[in-house]
């Protein structure tokens, strides 16, 4: 029983290693870009369409309407970085009802290099909306002495969104392979469903993170604040 | 005892230690929080997709503490260090 799909090596080249974890990751992605080329095969914007980009059109919209609503901005800027967030930790997740797979955010490896995307957006975003000046006078808000909170807060949220996916789909995949040499066949389904539910409820609720640090650092929380004080 | 014995024993001990404490704390915050989260629920429905947002992200932000408590137990249970370098010891 594997603790995480990095302990299965696949091959090896001197110091690069080709492990499960990389190759699920692949497999996730090349399914991702085989949907959305099924999908946006044959677009069209009358009243007749197919299931697939129907389907489509209802997952973008609904994105699109989370991330307006959390950072009061047009999503359009933020939907490619927010959407594949979502979308990827949730079909990584959810896959795991497959009989072999092991999700790759059940690696620190992969979640770590997740909340680093996340880490790094936040200021670009930041800079690209207030200008570097702009953005970095935050982090002498409201008094300088705030500033090795701030900084120090920047990275243990990071380091949090990192923990908490890997913690979360770790423990699924642990719960069930240890039931299933303890109590086979029917608990270790109960715990798969509910490691199912959980991998959804945290690839949201790291889009949802993810989307409020951006908000945060683009000050839109302030400018709506002004906004509603004239 | 000698190193093996005492550091098989105090991984152990401490590691469901670990876990029995770390998740007290956050199991009963949350359940603070989602007892408000009802009643201001029940106090403005409209607002209720806000409010449950605002629920999911502060379970996972208090969850978090729960989280890190299990990655250490299973740390010192699976990928102890120590465990490691007694058992390279002792098999050398």
């Amino acid at each position: 029983m594997n603790v995480s799909p990095d302990a299965v090596v696949l091959w090896r080249w001197g110091p690069v290693v080709l492990n499960a974890t990389i190759v699920y990751t692949w497999a996730v992605m090349a399914l991702l870009v085989l949907l959305a080329w099924l999908a946006t095969r044959r677009l069209t914007d009358g009243a007749q369409m197919s299931r697939w980009q129907n389907v489509l059109e209802t997952v973008v919209d609904t994105i699109r309407g989370q991330i307006r609503e959390i950072t009061h901005q047009q999503p359009d800027r933020y939907l490619p970085l927010l959407g594949t967030l979502f979308l990827f930790i949730s079909v990584a997740n959810f896959l795991a009802i497959v009989p072999g797979y092991q999700p790759p955010t059940g690696s620190i490896t992969t979640t770590a290099a997740l909340a680093l995307c996340v880490f790094f957006a936040v200021p670009i975003y930041g800079i690209l909306r207030r200008g570097a000046g702009g953005y970095f006078r935050r982090y002498l808000r409201p008094t300088p002495f705030m500033l090795p909170f701030h900084i120090i807060g920047e990275f243990s949220r990071t380091l949090a969104l990192a923990v908490r996916l890997f913690g979360n789909v770790m423990s699924g995949t642990l719960i069930v392979g240890i039931l299933i040499s303890v109590v086979p066949f029917f608990l270790p389904v109960v715990m798969q469903a509910l490691a199912l539910l959980i991998g959804q409820i945290q690839a949201y609720i790291f889009a949802v993170l993810a989307a409020v640090y951006i908000a945060s650092g683009t000050g839109a929380r302030e400018e709506k604040q002004v906004e509603s004080e004239r | 005892m000698d190193q093996l014995s005492i550091i098989g024993l105090a991984s152990i001990a401490i590691s469901g230690l670990t876990i029995a404490l770390g998740s007290i704390g956050p199991a009963i915050g949350e359940g603070i929080a989602l007892a408000r989260a009802l009643s201001s629920i029940a106090q403005q429905p409209d607002e209720a997709n806000t409010i449950t947002r605002t629920l999911f992200v502060g379970l996972a932000m208090v969850e978090s503490t729960a989280i890190y408590c299990f990655v250490v137990a299973i740390i010192l249970i699976f990928a102890n260090p120590f465990w490691n370098h007694v058992i390279t010891q002792a098999g050398g």
